[in-house]
Parts: structure tokens; sequence; C-alpha cells
């Protein structure tokens, strides 16, 4: 009895977006407008009451964006989505109807700088806590839950470490504990995992990255699986309790499985305002149609750089999780079978010195404070990305003193070995 | 995401094809989420009847609730489909009733809501000619089907270059 299902490469074109039915326009038009015309009085209350879905206000809800958020749901396998203006407002935004003042997460201790400073410091204002673990490790993984803790969080593959989450046994944890497991896929994308097939509950990204791909706008996304028990479990108020503003309806009873995403839009981005925008949305829904293609490519010229590396007489270490030799192999096999994404890190023999060296002496790959663009992007997160955190914080998270971050494009491969090669040999001239 | 258990085409011709719903143990309290599925299905042009012994005599959905699927009134033949907004013990007693009173009054289909599950009276429905539907809400598929849930992030399902089908039971866009 199941429906008719489509390839990958089908839905990352179709998916959400019908023509146009007023015109006919084939590809998604950009809907520049803040409001839209209710048809009476009575279908405007319906609105107002989410008793009818529809457009009322695009800081709530627009149809570029809701064109992306269905491309973004479907290629992820969950039942909705939310789009907001970055990956760090994904995560506020996933976070926010889990949790209360004096509530807490577990989170993977191998994270993206911004994201340990946004959990270790930010979030504290809002009286919620985050508690740094090594998430390979089960038993501290569960040491660490309690009954205030209201969610697990980690990367599929850590920026910029290149570390691999066990998510089917995260999962697991998550499970047994009825609490959420949240998996920011962004180095993955749903091309190369899709969180929800193995266990997680909610998948946020920055859209900043592969999935516009071409850095040209911010964005992000909190994609639900529409799966998780929130009346069962029992622990988060905002799903099962009356909601005020909304004369009492309870939104797990109301919307089922598509209760969370419309949490998302009816009180989250009504009232934190994160909204993204219809442009920004155009450029993603632009890069997402070559999704596959482009992380087909990133995938074959990270692995050739990376093997190519692991061997150079520069330098000391390469993290790349598709290579053999690395300590996240195993899992990656199971988590990323089609390829360990494009991002890793490279220890310099020279430390410090040696990198600022490297990165002056580049020509094809770019300085900057990004990833996952077509273009192969550099940078020393020590003395950057990570430059918020202590030694062991930075250490922990792969990004010594010593280590390079590598983003690696889709272009020529030989031309990008052939920059790195001369700007390592920079680093070391006399 | 779940899989789903029932062809898009079918849901479609269902939703199509009925027009007068009994809704059996639907609330008046305009919070509780059997009174939004009941709201929405009247809104778009169904004729849904309440049926629920606690608000006898009361009016939801500009009819009357009935204290039994019996006595809905002969005006308001054919009664195509009972819509169950019980628990799945309770749902066995509600079917039965259905197919003692409503029967010979046009019914083709018993819709049980998500959670509602009861295969045994199923079966005893379908010996009898009676479609069965579980665990699956009439709005939402109305929504999905008819692309309404696309305006809020929701994953449809519907992939098409087709123009949408603008129309009673199709939605819009």
């Amino acid at each position: 009895m199941a429906e008719k299902t489509y390839g990958f490469d089908t839905l990352q074109i179709h998916a959400g977006a019908r023509p146009d039915p007023a015109p006919g326009a084939r590809q998604t038009p950009i809907y520049q407008t803040t409001a839209y015309c209710f048809r009476d009085a009575d279908h405007a209350a319906a609105l107002f009451n989410l008793q009818e879905v529809g457009f009322i206000y695009s800081r709530l809800t627009n149809p570029t964006v809701a064109v992306l958020q269905e491309r973004i749901a479907t290629l992820e396998g969950g039942a909705g989505a939310v789009c907001c203006s970055s990956g760090h407002a994904a995560q506020i935004m996933a976070l926010f109807p889990l949790m209360r003042p004096g509530d807490n997460i577990v989170v993977s201790s191998r994270l993206y700088g911004g994201s340990v400073t946004q959990f270790s410091q930010t979030i504290k204002r809002f009286g919620w806590e985050a508690k740094f673990v090594d998430i390979d490790d089960k038993s501290a993984v569960e040491k660490a839950i309690t009954r205030m803790t209201k969610a697990i969080f980690c990367e599929t593959i850590a920026n910029p470490g290149g570390h691999v989450a066990d998510l089917p046994k995260l999962a697991k944890i998550a499970d047994a504990h009825k609490i959420p497991l949240i998996v920011d896929n962004m180095t993955a994308t749903p091309y190369l995992c899709r969180p929800i097939e193995h266990g997680a509950t909610l998948v946020v990204h920055s859209m900043t990255k592969y999935l516009t791909g071409n850095g040209t706008v911010t964005g992000g996304c909190v994609v639900d699986s529409g799966t998780f028990d929130w009346i069962g479990a029992g622990k988060h108020p905002s799903m099962i309790e009356p909601e005020p503003a909304y004369h009492g309806m309870v939104f797990a009873e109301t919307f089922g499985p598509l209760a969370f995403t419309f949490h998302g839009i009816a009180v989250g981005l009504r009232d934190l305002g994160m909204t993204l925008n219809p442009q920004a949305a155009h450029y993603t829904l632009m890069g997402i149609e070559t999704l596959s293609l482009r992380m087909e490519r990133h995938v074959e010229n990270a692995e050739k750089i990376a093997k190519w590396l692991d061997k150079h007489k520069l330098v000391k270490a390469v993290t790349y999780a598709g290579l053999k030799s690395s300590p996240s192999a195993k899992v990656a096999k199971k988590v990323v079978p089609g390829g360990a994404g494009a991002l890793f890190t490279i220890q310099l023999k020279g430390g410090y010195e040696a990198c600022v060296k490297f990165i002056n002496a580049l020509e094809i790959f770019s300085h900057v404070a990004n990833l996952g663009d077509a273009r192969s992007l550099a940078i020393h997160s020590a003395s950057t990305t990570h430059r918020q955190l202590t030694s062991a914080q930075r250490k922990a998270a792969g990004a010594g003193d010593d280590v390079v971050r590598l983003s690696i494009g889709v272009e020529d491969a030989d031309d990008l070995m052939g920059d790195l090669d001369q700007a390592l040999a920079a680093a070391h001239a006399k | 995401m779940e899989e789903r258990p029932y062809p898009d085409r079918y849901l479609m011709d269902v939703l199509a094809r009925v027009s007068t719903i009994a809704a059996v143990g639907v609330s008046v309290n305009e919070v509780r989420p059997s009174n939004y599925v009941a709201r929405f299905l009247s809104r778009r042009g169904y004729t849904v009847i309440p049926v629920n012994p606690v608000y006898a005599g009361q009016v939801a959905f500009g009819q009357k609730v009935r204290k039994t699927m019996g006595l809905i009134p002969k005006r308001n033949n054919p009664v195509d489909m009972v819509n169950i907004f019980r628990r799945s013990e309770e749902a066995g007693r509600v079917v039965d009733e259905a197919l003692d009173k409503l029967l010979h009054r046009g019914l083709q289909v018993i819709w049980m809501q998500i959670g509602v599950v009861d295969k045994k009276a199923a079966k005893r429905a379908e010996a009898k000619g009676v479609e069965v539907l579980m665990n699956i809400c009439p709005k939402m598929e109305y929504q999905r089907i008819g692309g309404e849930l696309r305006m809020g992030g929701i994953n449809t399902g519907i992939v098409s270059a087709r123009m949408p089908v603008i129309g009673p039971g199709t939605g819009s866009y």
C-alpha cells in the first residue's frame, strides 16, 4: 500500500515545489511580501486560532520559505521543518520548546566552537545548562543525564575534528531516558546521513553551508521526525501543557506528529522572531537542487586530498574520518557510509607559527570563517573560530594550536593539492 | 516520519465521496483536538453531526449534538461516514452500533482517529461492505493531500510537476 517513493536526486529538486498555482511559474517564486490577504474575518480568525494552516505574516510563514521547509523535511525524512535565520538560531529554536529554567542538555564535547560558546555561556542567561561529555563514553552520557535533562545534542561529523557520532547508540540512550536526541547534521547533509533513520528526534542545520553551497546567505532549520512521544515522556511542558496564548490548547494532543513543527512556527518564530527571509530561502533552494552532485565531488576530493596529506612529510596528522587510520573509521562506515564529508583538520609540523605562515601562503584556498562552500576554504581555528575557548576546550574540540581546518571544495583536486603543497613548503621556508 | 498506511489516491477518493459525517465522541470544548477536527471538516463543507451523550442537546458545527447514532434525523440521510473519537477499547462498541443503526442509511466508511485501532471490529464492518480506516486523521489527510500543510512546513509527501488542481477535497496550494 506504500506510496510511490522517489530518489534523493529527484526530491532535492521537486519536494515542496509544485508549480505555483496562480501564473504557473515553474521555478519557486520569491514571495517578497510581508502580509497576506484573508478571505474574510472568519478565515482570519481560524488562522490565528491555528484551526487552519495558511499565511498570515512573514515573521511566521512565507510561501518561498515554506517550499524550503518541506524540501528539507523531505530530504531528512522528517514530518516537518521550521527554517530560521541562521544555524545558531536553529539551535535556540530546537531547544526553546524543550527547556525551562533549571533544565539542562547533555552535549558532546566535540562541537563547533561557536556552539560551545552558545551552550556553555549564552544559554545560561535563560537558566539553561549544558553538560559537556565524551559521547563515545556511554556511562559518561548516562551519568550526566538527570531528571532535569531534556535532550542530548551532538554533531554528525564534528566540526572541525572530524569525529563521527555513533547516532544509533546515542539514540538508544536518549530513548531509554525518554528525551530527544538532537543532531546537527550540517557537515554531513541529508545526502550523506539522515539522522532520523538512526533514531534522532530532531535535526538542526546551518543551511549556510553545504545546503546552500555557494556562500551567499545564512540560514538554519530544525527538522522534526514526528515520532517522539511527548505525552508519554511527560517532560516537556511546552508540548504537553495547555498553551495560554492559544486558549489552553495542548500542542502534542491537537497536532500529534506535527506538534513540534507547528509550535516552532506558532510560538517559536512568533515570539523569538528569528525568521528566514524569502530571498535567502531562494538562494538555499537553488543550492539544494545540486546537493547530491556537489556532495559526491566534495567527498571524492576530500578523500583524495586527505590520503595525500596523510603521507605528506610536513603534516603530522589528518583527522578525516574517511581515512582507515581514523578512530572514527568504524562508526563512519555505519553512520556516513557514502563518505565522511569534506571537512577535516590537519596538524602541521612547526606548530602555531607554521600554521599562520601556511594560511598566508594559500592561493586557491580562501582564508575565511565558513565551510561547506563550493570553494575550498582554510582557517586556523585556534586564532579564529575557537578563540573564545580555553586551551583545554580547544584541544577537546580538535582545534589545537597546530591545527588548520580545511573545507574541501569542488574544484580540481590536483589544483587543490598543488596549492596545499606550495603553502606547506612556504610554512617551512627559512 | 511514520510510514503512510493508506495510498493518497484512496484517501482522496474517500474524502471526495463522503459528505455527511457522524462525529462520535466529539467534544464541544473548542480547544479539544476532536473539536479541531470536526470543526475543520464542517468548515470545508462536510455536514458534521456530533454524537456524544455528554453534550446531547447542545449545538456544535451548526448541528444539534445527538445522544446516539440512532437519533440522527432521517433528513440527514445518507450518513456516509462515522468518525470515531473514542479510545480503542470503546471503538468496537461504536462500530457495532454504527453497523446496526446506519448501515441501511448509507454508511460507507468508518474512520478511526489517530491512536484508535480495533482490528476485530474492522473485520466485522468490512464483512458488511463498510470500509474502515484506523489510526489516521481525516483533517490532517485533507490538509496534507490538498497541500495546505505545505504552508506550515510539513512534509506532505506530495511530489508532482503538475499544476495543483483547485477544488473541493484537493485544497489549493
